[in-house]
Parts: structure tokens; C-alpha cells; sequence
């Protein structure tokens, strides 16, 4: 078996202080590999929200490490970290969360304009980023003008555009009909396997979980089952 | 970032133009109001400017600026005279006096009594007539914006007879006097001839008007003016700015304008300050996602500043376009505002209340955006 893309050691996260503190992870330890689309799936409240923004480095954990690439992220300085997630972290977020003015190719570009890239080759590369899914003739569109599918590639792409080798991805076909959302994971599967990223998903919807090669699910802060397909009881 | 900052700040044009919107009117506000109190303000000290020639203004004791003062007997001129590093001494003389209108209503105008033999204290710009003029019996010059006062619709004034306290006078020339912060309407004769249009009493000279040697300065002789006659003596500067401390002390103006000033500054931070912080509440998502993303608070920071700056510097611009065209277009069409201009330091000053503004409700704003986790994107 491959090294670990990432691996996560005795993670225990506490949210709130003194009587109202509440543990929302109680000491996950796993890994995850490239080339792997890992689901992380749960009811409401079980802690995968938590989990995968420890993961993505956005979230300090109470306890435990995070080790991402061969970096122990919670160990980088906060402006390194925030670098690293910029190198090293694409996101899909479920509500797209594109800045409405700007056209579908410069939401693309924002972390390549992020990283230093002037405005016109970060715009270029992005719109050679949407045409690879399929969605090049939407470069100009504002996101008001496109579909909920459109916007999630768009999204997609803006995830991908800096080659990052960990996407995490917020319940990514919460949004979309049945058809758009298997199309976004077809895309995200490819990602994943074609250029040996790993990927990282938290989602509810039982349409898609045939696509995962792993499915991690999880219960009041704890991983319950690990394995290749999704628990029968969910 | 600076370019996604200004198309995110841009493309909401609701939120832009009313951002604008406030900025232009708390700037036209704020820099109109102090304009308008500034030149007002300098107009009490305007007949002072307007007497070029002399350095140092002699007066009674207890004067504190240019109307009203307690005249002076005709002794004390050759009393300045006679104090070392006088170059020489004149006298004025300023006193209200009546003149009765071609409608027949009574006018109250003021009356300037030049040293016979030198005109001290005429203003240099002759409109019409020449100095000569002023040595004709009955002869009075008129400042232009009187004259139109005087005689709305007249074109040549030169002759035209008034009723002075009763007394004939000829008009035989126009002056470009500053206007007086009364507005009154002035009328330079000789001293010889005010002598006969103001009501007589002993001591009749208003001021003694002095020039200090050459190489000796201004202050150093006015103070000894002051020791040796026991008079009060100011030089011009000083003068003026007594003036101008007199007026701004004995009435509300600049309570008035003040109050103004500050109720712009207000209204533009209330509609600047509640503005910019919806438009940042409405994107919070979107600077939360940028943080997630790998965009520092650094950076963040710069972009709100960016937007602070673009609006606040469009805004000003817009305003204080506004405010200098209302004061140019009131001081070439309006005697009410006959020289009025907007001074340097209100546009800087200005410039540092916009500032102020924009960067104080920025900052407040920006407080929301760098509280944000960048995990609350994913909830």
C-alpha cells in the first residue's frame, strides 16, 4: 500500500469551555491515501464537519496531529499553515460560495491570484481549467447565469486550477438534481484517480455512495466503520 | 487580490453607489459648511487686507477689531509719529453713517476717511474713475458690490449724487473692495471731506495707520507704538486675526457651522459605517471561503483597506468637486460670495475626515470578516 496522504493521530476536538464544553471528536485516528476517493458520512452532528476541517487545516484540534503530505500541519506557524493550505488544499464548498461578480473563469483563478499570479495568466489557466470540464464556453458567465451543476464544476475548478493533491469537499451534490450531482462525482472520481490526489468527501447522499472507494463512517465523534462500501444501516 | 476587492466591491451597484452616495454628501457637507465659515470668518478681517500699504494698525486701548471702535484724538497721529522706526503715520477714519436710496429707504453704508494726501487705505484695484477723481468737492469712491446694492441696474454710477447724513455726495468712482462681514456698503473720500458726512465730536480719527522703517520689524515697532503712546497697536496679521478672534468669540457662527460640520461627519459615517457593513455581511461567505482557501488576513485586510480606499477616494472627489464648484460658481455670479475660495487645509482637512470615515468603519467591518473561522464555511 502507498504512503499515506494523510494520516491523523488521536484527534480529540472540544468545543465551548468549563460545563458547556462539548466533545465533538473523541480521539480519531486514520488514514487516507492518494488516488482514493474517501466518503466521510454520518448523521448530523456525528462530528465529519469537524473532522474534515481538522483535516483541511482550517480548524485546530484540542488534541492529536494531522500529518498531510509529510507536513504535521498544526505544528506550521499560522501564516505557514495558511500557505500550505493555499500550495497543497482545493475546496468544494456545498453553497459553491463564488464571489457573484466576478465571471466563472476569475472565480477560478482566485487561488492562483491568491499565490502572487497576475490577474491575466491566473484568468488564462482558469479557463483552460474549465475546459477541461467541459464547461469552457461558461468562462465568461457571471454565476447568476449558470445552473447549480455549472456552478458546482466551476467550483470544481477552482478547487483544482492550483493542482492541489488534497481536495476536500463539503457535501458536493447536496444542491444538485440526481443527474448534475452524479456528473460532479464522475468528475471528482477522475480527479482523483488521474492525477493520484486524494480526495476527501462529506456527504449525506446515498445516490453517490457506490463511487467511493472508501467510506468512513462516523457517530458521536467516532469512526464506526471503515470500509468499501457504505454501512447497511445508514 | 486588489482587482477581485474592487469587482466584489463594485459589482454590488446598490451598495457602491450609496457607499459613493454617502461619502460625496458628508464631504460636500463637512467641506461647504467650513468653506462658507472660513471665508466668512475672513471677511471680518477683509477691510484690513484690503489697506495694503501700511504695516501696523494703531487704535484705542480697549479695540478688539475693525467696527465700532473708540476714535482717537488727532494728537495721537503725531504721537506715532514721533515713536522710533515709524517710516511714516496716517490717519483713517471709519464711521457708519446713513445714505438715502434713489427709492428713498435709508441705507446704512460705511464711511472711510483716507489720509487726504496719500489715499492710504484705498483699495489698489480701481474699477472706475481714477485717484484723481477723489479730489473733487463732494467726492466719494464706491465699492463695486455696494454700488449694486445701491443702484441695482445701473450701469455708469460715475455722477450719480446720493444723500450722505444728509449731506450731498457724488460718486466718482468704484473700487474692488473685499466685502465687509456685514455686508455694508462702502464709501472711500478723503479725510478732509468723511470729516463733514459723519457726525461731529472731538476725536474723530478712527485709526492711525503706520509703516515701520525699512529693516525694522513690524511687531517690534508695533509694541513699541504701544509703550510709548499707550495705545494699542497691532500689525496687519495680528489685527486681522483679532478680528477674526472677535467675531468667532461674540456670536454663534461658529457654533453653527460646527455643528453642521459634525453633523455631516455624522451622517456620513452612519450611512458609510451601516453601508460597508452590510455589504461585508453579504460576502462573508465569500472572504470565509478566501480564508479557507489560503488567503491571509493580511491580504484580507488589504482588500477591505483597498475598498475603503476606492470608495473614500471616488466619494471625496465627487464631494469636493461639488463644494468648490458651488463656491466658484457663487463667487463669479454672487456678491454674496464675492471672494470666496476653498482654502488648501479644507481639502486636506476633508480629505483626513473622509479618511478617518472610511478606514474607522472599514476597520469596524473588517473585525466581522477576520472573527470569521474559516471553518464556518463548511457549516
Amino acid at each position: 500500500m502507498d504512503r499515506p496522504a494523510i494520516s491523523v493521530r488521536g484527534i480529540v476536538k472540544d468545543f465551548g469551555a468549563g460545563q458547556t464544553r462539548v466533545r465533538a471528536l473523541h480521539g480519531i485516528t486514520s488514514d487516507i491515501y492518494p488516488g482514493e476517493l474517501t466518503y466521510l458520512v454520518g448523521e448530523s452532528g456525528s462530528g465529519k464537519t469537524t473532522l474534515i476541517s481538522i483535516i483541511a487545516g482550517i480548524l485546530y484540534p484540542t488534541e492529536g496531529s494531522v500529518c498531510v503530505f509529510g507536513s504535521e500541519i498544526y505544528d506550521l506557524r499560522e501564516n505557514d499553515l495558511v500557505r500550505f493550505r493555499l500550495a497543497n488544499i482545493g475546496f468544494i464548498f456545498q453553497q459553491y460560495n463564488l464571489i457573484p461578480t466576478l465571471t466563472a473563469a476569475e472565480n477560478a483563478s482566485v487561488p492562483l491570484v491568491a499565490a502572487g499570479m497576475s490577474r491575466a495568466r491566473a484568468v488564462a489557466r482558469a479557463s483552460e481549467t474549465l475546459a477541461q470540464l467541459n464547461i469552457g464556453d461558461l468562462a465568461e458567465r457571471l454565476p447568476r447565469q449558470l445552473s447549480g451543476g455549472q456552478q458546482q464544476r466551476v467550483a470544481i475548478a477552482r478547487a483544482l486550477v492550483h493542482s492541489p493533491r488534497l481536495v476536500v469537499c463539503d457535501e458536493p451534490t447536496a444542491a444538485l438534481d440526481a443527474a448534475s450531482g452524479r456528473r460532479v462525482m464522475d468528475l471528482l472520481r477522475a480527479v482523483a484517480l488521474e492525477s493520484e490526489r486524494a480526495v476527501i468527501i462529506v456527504t449525506h447522499d446515498n445516490r453517490i455512495f457506490d463511487l467511493a472507494d472508501r467510506i468512513l463512517n462516523m457517530e458521536d465523534g467516532r469512526i464506526v466503520s471503515d470500509g468499501k462500501s457504505f454501512p447497511t444501516e445508514h | 487580490m486588489g482587482w477581485i476587492a474592487l469587482r466584489m466591491l463594485t459589482g454590488d451597484k446598490v451598495k457602491y453607489y450609496g457607499l459613493i452616495f454617502g461619502i460625496a454628501f458628508s464631504t460636500l457637507l463637512i467641506a461647504q459648511q467650513s468653506t462658507l465659515f472660513v471665508n466668512l470668518m475672513l471677511r471680518a478681517s477683509a477691510a484690513i487686507w484690503d489697506v495694503t500699504d501700511a504695516d501696523i494698525w494703531v487704535m484705542d486701548r480697549e479695540a478688539e477689531q475693525i467696527e465700532g471702535t473708540r476714535p482717537l484724538p488727532s494728537t495721537d497721529l503725531y504721537r506715532v509719529r514721533g515713536v522710533p522706526g515709524v517710516d511714516w503715520a496716517v490717519p483713517i477714519l471709519r464711521q457708519g453713517a446713513t445714505v438715502r436710496t434713489r427709492g428713498g429707504e435709508l441705507e446704512q453704508v460705511s464711511v472711510i476717511g483716507l489720509d487726504d494726501s496719500t489715499l492710504i487705505g484705498l483699495p489698489k484695484n480701481v474699477l472706475k474713475g481714477s485717484l484723481a477723481d477723489l479730489a473733487a468737492p463732494d467726492a466719494i469712491f464706491i465699492d463695486d458690490v455696494g454700488s449694486r446694492k445701491l443702484f441695482p441696474g445701473v450701469a455708469d454710477l460715475i455722477g450719480q449724487e446720493i444723500e450722505l447724513n444728509d449731506r450731498r455726495a457724488v460718486i466718482r468712482g468704484v473700487v474692488d473692495a473685499n466685502p465687509s462681514f456685514t455686508s455694508g456698503v462702502l464709501l472711500y473720500t478723503r479725510y478732509s471731506n468723511a470729516l463733514n458726512y459723519v457726525p461731529g465730536t472731538r476725536n474723530r480719527m478712527t485709526f492711525v495707520l503706520a509703516k515701520s522703517a525699512p529693516g525694522e520689524p513690524n511687531a517690534q515697532v508695533a509694541r513699541r507704538i504701544e509703550s510709548a503712546t499707550g495705545l494699542k497697536a497691532r500689525t496687519q496679521q495680528e489685527f486681522a486675526l483679532d478680528s477674526i478672534g472677535y467675531v468667532a468669540a461674540n456670536t454663534g457662527i461658529p457654533i453653527n457651522f460646527g455643528l453642521t460640520v459634525i453633523l455631516g461627519f455624522i451622517v456620513g459615517v452612519a450611512i458609510v459605517g451601516l453601508t460597508f457593513s452590510l455589504f461585508i455581511r453579504d460576502n462573508i461567505k465569500q472572504f470565509g471561503a478566501l480564508k479557507a482557501i489560503g488567503v491571509t488576513n493580511g491580504k484580507i485586510r488589504g482588500m477591505v483597506a483597498l475598498q475603503a480606499g476606492w470608495i473614500g477616494f471616488i466619494g471625496y472627489s465627487i464631494g469636493i468637486g461639488l463644494a468648490t464648484g458651488f463656491i466658484m460658481f457663487g463667487s463669479t455670479n454672487s456678491d454674496t460670495f464675492k471672494g470666496f475660495y476653498t482654502p488648501w487645509q479644507i481639502l486636506f482637512g476633508v480629505g483626513v475626515a473622509v479618511l478617518l470615515m472610511v478606514f474607522a468603519t472599514g476597520f469596524l467591518a473588517l473585525r466581522k470578516v477576520l472573527k470569521t473561522e474559516p471553518a464556518e464555511v463548511f457549516r
